[in-house]
């Protein structure tokens, strides 16, 4: 459990904490969840005097109380994994609130170096820190550092692997006094505490008191599932605490340990620590005057809008260059493997199944990549929070965070976007019940793949107001991800909006590697994780719709029509190839039909029948689950057409000249294509980022639900 | 300074300065909002509102803070002029 080479880098969001762990590890790292959270957990090597550390990034936290994954994962970490010594990365300029989280990692009793990183931003604003003084003060070790430049993190590294080894494990928690009622109290409980050894194989007794005094609920939690009798006897004394400090005082004990706690940090900056800071007020006059045009009540939004769209644009259209090189570069290994292979089943698995599946899926990475890199750029300008200021009045009415518009924007929101990239933009939400609910609405919006399926009967049957027709449906999706959103979260996701206390970080130049690292490292994680179950749904779906291909007497029939064809005379070279055309796209079309997919679109046709839909439709629908791009092409073969897109004027005129399409069927089939279940790629990526399977089910039957409810809706009005 | 000066964090104007005297704020909000360091005895500016008047921008230790008005409310604070 106590590793002595393991160094653990903790630290505020916005310390400079992660380009610290960048700088110390520089590629050397490996990114991944913990198990069954979201919160990423980053670890690297460093190399200092011919040794290598393990460091271990812990989640940005301000505090380590249970307010956040982030802070109960930190807390877990330097707990259970017992790091041999923890490296505090704070932001000097903002030394005060800084310390409230390394009171509390002292309190839990670890061994801290304090890297006062931003020394000279904080110099430049006017801040001066005597180090030494806090050094004498608090006895821990202070370094300052300029983590952007590199500067004393050797220094604040050499002093943790110091630490590490003369503190060898031991644990000295900090004693501080939280006034004599919880004092008396803290008095009472550790004796109790001790006595059955209430987790404190892990955690020092005062600690443990202290925490039920806070009542916070996880510790209490395991507490009672560890020793009930105790932990109620426990449980009564914070309650008798609680209701005296009430009544005395009108505070209650997490109040009161915080605002001593406060006190301890204030007196010792008072003590000749912080000089030249009294008009603290007064700083970051860059940032202000930026702010003064970016948050500004006309142009603010103005400017905002201008972000998004340059955004989506970067994505969505500079994306679909790369995005076309990675579709040739498959499309060429298809067809190469495919003549190296010759005719026959193999082929059509490792050409149709496995290729096409795995270029569906590495077909994104660019776009994914730009989004990523670009969200980074954000995030680390200090813009993003800046956003999440802007918006956040509106979107908090359908139970939403500011942030969300990044998601709903980069999933289609502007129409032509990607759910994919759209429902991992997500990661910048901080708070859990309004990033489920922004995760699960983005599949709504209409994403590129979902365009051709529009575009192909607004053509048709709304020739004269296409860009109206096309504008109505954007907003559609829109209003859809809201009113589910809205409806989500007084059902399912319900619960009072999280906090939103933010801070709004001074404007700051990315760093490139900072920028690099965080695109490499997500990108990578979407290949791992979306790359291997896409493979083996590709196949299953690859086989659904060629098995069990053609009876014999129909095959046999094609092979006639074939032999009569070069046994008649009289045709052009041109004519018979035209002819022999005709005769494989039958073929295709049969075998479809008779696919395991095809029978299923006819056994459900009376289900969809309502909807106006018949087993053409049911069965490119079905295709479509796999990926939306393959509705269009579906629709093709099911109606003999060979490979066709949107553009190709046989399948729009066979949809005309077919009686059976009208205004109403092709009203509903839009309907549905903008609602039902997400794509196979997107729906891998909800269950990534929600790391819960339930998501992943409730998307694809809710939205399917939805979809079928709406269209039947749409085509028994219209018809 | 006299009691009419005693308000919530909502109320301030842009640019107004004040001294947080209480918090009333429990569970999960109290919390964060200690965490990030509003806690009674510091001093706070108003810096900005967002384009709908909510949430509102604060200055404080140094830093820049956004709360929504609804979390505003919990927070009393002593105003110290305009």
């Amino acid at each position: 459990m106590y590793a002595t080479n393991v160094i653990a880098i903790a630290g505020n969001p916005n310390s400079g904490k992660t380009t610290a762990f960048n700088r110390y590890t520089g590629a050397r790292q490996h990114v991944g969840n913990y198990p069954g959270i979201t919160v990423e957990k980053k670890e690297g090597f460093a190399h200092l005097d011919g040794i290598e550390v393990t460091l271990v990034d812990l989640p940005g936290t301000y505090s380590l109380t249970a307010y956040s994954m982030e802070e109960v994962v930190a807390r877990r970490v330097l707990a259970e994994e017992r790091p041999g010594a923890v490296i505090d990365v704070i932001n000097t300029g903002v030394l005060e609130r800084n310390l409230y989280l390394s009171v509390q990692m002292l309190e839990l009793g670890m061994p801290l170096v304090l890297a006062l990183n931003m020394m000279d931003e904080a110099k430049a604003a006017g801040v001066n820190v005597n180090y030494k003084r806090l050094e004498e003060l608090t006895g821990l070790k202070c370094v300052p550092t300029v983590a952007r430049k590199g500067d004393g993190l050797d220094d604040a590294l050499r002093a943790a692997v110091e630490l590490a080894k003369s503190t060898a494990g031991r644990i000295e928690p900090l004693v501080i006094s939280y006034g004599s009622d919880i004092d008396q109290a803290l008095n009472e409980m550790v004796p109790i505490v001790n006595s059955v050894n209430l987790l404190t194989d892990r955690y020092p007794a005062r600690w443990i008191a202290m925490k039920f005094l806070e009542h916070d609920k996880e510790i209490i939690g395991r507490a009672e599932r560890h020793d009930s009798a105790t932990s109620k006897k426990l449980s009564d004394i914070a309650d008798r605490v609680t209701a005296h400090l009430k009544a005395t005082l009108n505070i209650n004990p997490e109040a009161m340990i915080a605002d001593y706690r406060y006190g301890w940090i204030s007196s010792i900056l008072k003590n000749g620590v912080l000089e030249g800071a009294d008009d603290i007020l007064e700083r970051t006059a860059f940032s202000d005057k930026l702010d003064k045009v970016l948050t500004h009540r006309v142009l603010g939004p103005i400017i905002l809008l201008c972000v998004l769209y340059g955004m989506y644009f970067l994505t969505i259209e500079v994306g679909d260059y790369p995005l076309g090189w990675v579709g040739s570069f498959f499309e060429w290994l298809s067809d190469t493997v495919g003549s190296a292979l010759g005719d026959g089943a193999l082929n059509s698995l490792i050409t149709d199944g496995i290729i096409a599946g795995v270029g569906g899926v590495l077909g994104f990475v660019p776009l994914i990549m730009i989004m990523f890199l670009l969200i980074a750029i954000l995030e680390d300008s200090g813009y993003m929070a800046r956003v999440a200021y802007i918006m956040d009045r509106v979107f908090r009415l359908f139970g939403l965070h500011g942030a969300s518009i990044m998601p709903f924007i980069i999933g289609g929101g502007i129409a032509g976007g990607c759910a994919v990239p759209g429902v991992m933009a997500s990661r910048t939400l901080r708070s859990p019940k309004e990033r489920l609910a922004t995760i699960l609405t983005v599949p709504f919006m209409t994403c590129g793949a979902k365009i051709p399926v529009f575009l192909l009967f607004v053509g048709i049957f709304f020739e004269s107001n296409k860009p109206l027709i096309m504008f109505m449906i954007t907003l559609g999706g829109w209003a859809a991800a809201l009113i589910v959103a809205r409806a989500l979260r007084s059902t399912l996701i319900r619960g009072e909006p999280t906090p939103f206390v933010m801070e709004l970080p001074p404007y700051r130049w990315p760093t490139f590697s900072g920028v690099v690292i965080h695109t490499w490292e997500r990108t990578w994680q979407y290949i791992k994780k979306a790359g291997t179950v896409i493979l083996g749904i590709s196949i299953l779906i690859w086989a659904a719709m060629t098995y069990p291909g053609l009876p014999d007497d129909l095959h046999h029939q094609f092979e006639e029509q074939r032999e009569a064809l070069a046994a008649q005379s009289g045709l052009s070279e041109e004519e018979m190839e035209e002819q022999s055309a005709v005769i494989d796209n039958d073929e295709e079309a049969a075998s479809l039909e008779n696919s395991f997919a095809g029978k299923l679109g006819r056994s459900i046709e009376w289900i969809t029948a309502p909807a106006g839909f018949d087993w053409r439709t049911n069965i490119a629908l079905i295709g479509g689950i796999a990926a939306k791009e393959v509705v269009i092409s579906t629709l093709g073969t099911a109606y003999s057409l060979g490979s066709v897109d949107e553009e190709s004027t046989t399948l729009s005129d066979q949809i005309k000249k077919d009686p059976h399409w009208t205004m109403a069927n092709a009203v509903s089939l839009m309907v549905f294509t903008l609602l039902y279940s997400p794509c196979f790629v997107t729906l891998m990526v909800i269950k990534q980022e929600t790391a819960r399977w339930r998501w992943l089910f409730f998307s694809l039957f809710f939205d399917l639900a939805l979809a079928y409810f709406m269209s039947v809706l749409a085509f028994q009005m219209l018809s | 300074m006299n009691t009419e000066n005693n308000t919530t964090l909502r109320d301030l104007k842009k640019g107004q300065k004040a001294v947080i005297s209480g918090i009333t704020a429990d569970g999960e909000m109290g919390r964060r909002i200690r965490d990030m360091g509003l806690v009674p005895g510091i001093k706070v500016q108003c810096v900005g509102r967002a384009p709908l008047n909510d949430p509102v921008a604060l200055r404080l230790m140094g830093f820049t803070l956004t709360l929504r008005n609804r979390e505003a409310d919990h927070i009393n604070v002593q105003a110290m002029g305009a």
